[in-house]
């Protein structure tokens, strides 16, 4: 086939695995027909997916740039394409365009510092990408501290890869809580916001949010409550989009374009913008 | 600069329509619009077409590409083509400043919009100076001259003939090819022309509109302003506004079902559209008058703060004329800047 150059026509991906996480998440591993990853990223970027005829959505690439055999996506079952995709087996073929938007600033104002990341739901999946990229580089970061927190304990994303990986690695903190009591659950219950508050963070690094709107605006209070300071708090945004350059006017908030000034945000550029995100 | 009588238009049009379609503004049951030219295809003595030239470059509808669809398996089929090579004669001062305000969209702001370019590329706007600008006129408060618009030729009509000066390179080959039914001309009747129009434009109901108190850096100032709730009350999210606009360009893609695959094309949308930033975690803009609001502030703030300035309207009055409830952004403008009093 031949190269297309042009950021609204995308490439064929093939999903090569289909991993149930949760009862409405999936994670779909995606490659190129000839077994390539389809494109170099960053942490916390996002690519257009689509199947043709269903429609094309934004999600977050939630597997490492680190990893260069593929790509994976950490889908939430809530609309008529990933709906399409939960149904769909492994050899289907989807198509990819990206990566879009401004990626976490890993490399430089990370690079250094102790790590908090604070995720809710599947909230984690782009940060997922930003965690394993840290872990990957592990001298490059201080210690790192992860706040996760879902519904229920089945509906905790990459809970194979937390407890095996994550947990084990040496200064990297998981702090996992589920809403409400469960049998078999014998960790943290109550909703992140509180539970950041109560593990009182020192706030001598940098803090990663991401989750659903009502959940990043108690635990930014709460952060802010233990004196941390908007400039060290980073979430990235989500809001429907189409063309994913900036151009077809649907992620526009104020004078910025979600998909391609964002997703990425610092929590005090935010205060710029008004409040319709 | 050129001229031709004005019983030789039909030959300049004929010539023209050699070597690439010609579209002027006709009149049509549905008012005047742009229609390829013909033997017989006569010129509308309307001010303006109903829709500008926008849709030469970023029409309502386009296919972007196909699929291929067999079993679990996928082809992506790239049908973009070489566009034909077009001239729009007689776009007026508004519709040509607005296809800037346009390229700063799709040709300036990376990633180039190819489709948008190669129809850009093969399209050549002569434009033609208003004599008779209306009361809904309005285009002086952006700066933009209707005594002298922009383009690649630009044309001037008085009582007797067409005066043609190119001002681009694509403008200049295509005069020079008209050489041999054109003559030579000095600028006198021009002149007198625009010192006519620019007459008439200090003497329209608008004239005095500006758009001092608005630009780039304003978000804070207006987006909470009570007048929103007051201007966007009757307003029924029709998207018309939207539509008539040339230089509104959101958009929406979409899938369409072949026999044998898919078609992906992308069409015209509307931010006054309750769907339009509807998503499955809820809507960001769920009220009218949130959706009222984005389209003024993204038309005199978010665009200018985005464009060195430049505002993302024209006036040319369509909005005025065509909304429904008789809302439009010359509203929009009086009541916010009554709110300007200084504090900010």
């Amino acid at each position: 086939m031949a190269q297309i150059n042009e950021t609204l026509i995308p490439v064929v991906g093939v999903i090569t695995d289909v991993r149930i996480d949760t009862p409405d998440i999936k994670t779909f591993r995606v490659v190129t027909p000839d077994g390539k990853k389809p494109f170099d990223h960053r942490p916390g970027q996002c690519a257009m997916l689509s199947v043709p005829g269903v429609g094309e959505a934004m999600f977050s690439i939630t597997s490492s740039p680190t990893n260069t055999e593929f790509m994976e996506f950490s889908i939430k079952k809530c609309g008529c394409v990933t709906e399409w995709l939960h149904s769909a087996e492994v050899g289907q073929m989807i198509t990819v365009r990206g990566p879009y938007g401004n990626p976490f600033p890993v490399d430089d104002v990370f690079a250094g510092h102790d790590m908090l990341f604070i995720a809710g739901g599947v909230g984690l999946a782009p940060l997922r990408s930003v965690i394993n990229y840290c872990r990957h580089y592990r001298d490059k970061y201080g210690r790192i501290d992860i706040v996760y927190g879902s519904r229920s304990k089945d509906d905790l994303l990459d809970y194979k890869e937390i407890i095996e990986e994550w947990q084990t690695d040496e200064n990297v903190h998981v702090h996992l809580t589920i809403d409400r009591e469960q049998e078999g659950w014998d960790g943290h219950v109550g909703f992140v916001p509180n539970y950041v508050k109560e593990l009182g963070f020192d706030t001598n690094k940098m803090a990663v949010l991401c989750g659903p709107p009502i959940m990043i605006k108690f635990t930014l209070q709460g952060l802010m409550d233990i004196g941390f300071d908007k400039t060290q708090i980073y979430t990235t945004l989500e809001l429907r989009m189409k063309c994913g350059v900036g151009k077809c006017g649907r992620c526009n908030v104020g004078a910025k374009y979600v998909c391609k000034d964002g997703p990425v945000f610092r929590c005090d550029e935010l205060d710029e913008l008004p409040d319709e995100y | 600069m050129r001229k031709i009588s004005l019983d030789k238009l039909d030959l300049l049009f004929a010539k023209i329509a050699e070597n690439q379609s010609l579209y002027i503004p006709s009149d049509s049951v549905e008012g005047a619009k742009f229609t390829k030219w013909t033997n017989g295809t006569a010129l509308t003595n309307e001010l303006n077409t109903v829709r500008g030239i926008k849709d030469f470059f970023f029409p309502q509808s386009e296919d972007l590409m196909k699929f291929k669809m067999q079993g679990k398996n996928i082809e992506v089929i790239d049908i973009r083509d070489e566009h034909e090579d077009f001239v729009i004669f007689g776009a007026r001062a508004c519709d040509v400043r607005a296809m800037t305000v346009l390229d700063n969209v799709f040709l300036h702001a990376e990633p180039v919009d190819t489709y948008y370019k190669n129809r850009r590329e093969h399209g050549i706007i002569m434009s033609l100076a208003c004599t008779r600008p209306v009361e809904t006129c309005f285009c002086g408060t952006f700066g933009i001259d209707a005594a002298n618009p922009e383009g690649d030729i630009v044309c001037h009509k008085t009582d007797d003939a067409l005066y043609m000066n190119a001002v681009s390179e694509k403008g200049t080959a295509l005069l020079d090819s008209l050489s041999d039914i054109t003559e030579d001309a000095d600028t006198k009747a021009v002149d007198e022309q625009k010192a006519l129009i620019k007459e008439r434009m200090t003497k329209l109901p608008l004239a005095e509109l500006t758009t001092d108190a608005f630009g780039g850096g304003k978000t804070e100032k207006f987006f909470d302003s009570p007048e929103w709730a007051k201007l966007s009350e009757s307003c029924l999210g029709c998207g018309t506004c939207t539509f008539v606009c040339p230089t509104c360009q959101c958009y929406d893609i979409r899938d369409f079902k072949t026999n044998d695959g898919v078609v992906r094309y992308r069409c015209w949308d509307s931010c006054m559209y309750s769907q339009f930033t509807r998503m499955a975690h809820g809507n960001n803009r769920n009220s009218q008058k949130e959706r009222f609001r984005q389209r003024f502030m993204h038309k005199l703030v978010y665009y200018p703060e985005n464009n060195n300035g430049m505002f993302s309207c024209v006036g040319c009055g369509r909005c005025l004329a065509k909304c429904p409830i008789r809302m439009n952004i010359v509203k929009v403008m009086k009541a916010l800047e009554g709110t300007d009093n200084g504090s900010n």
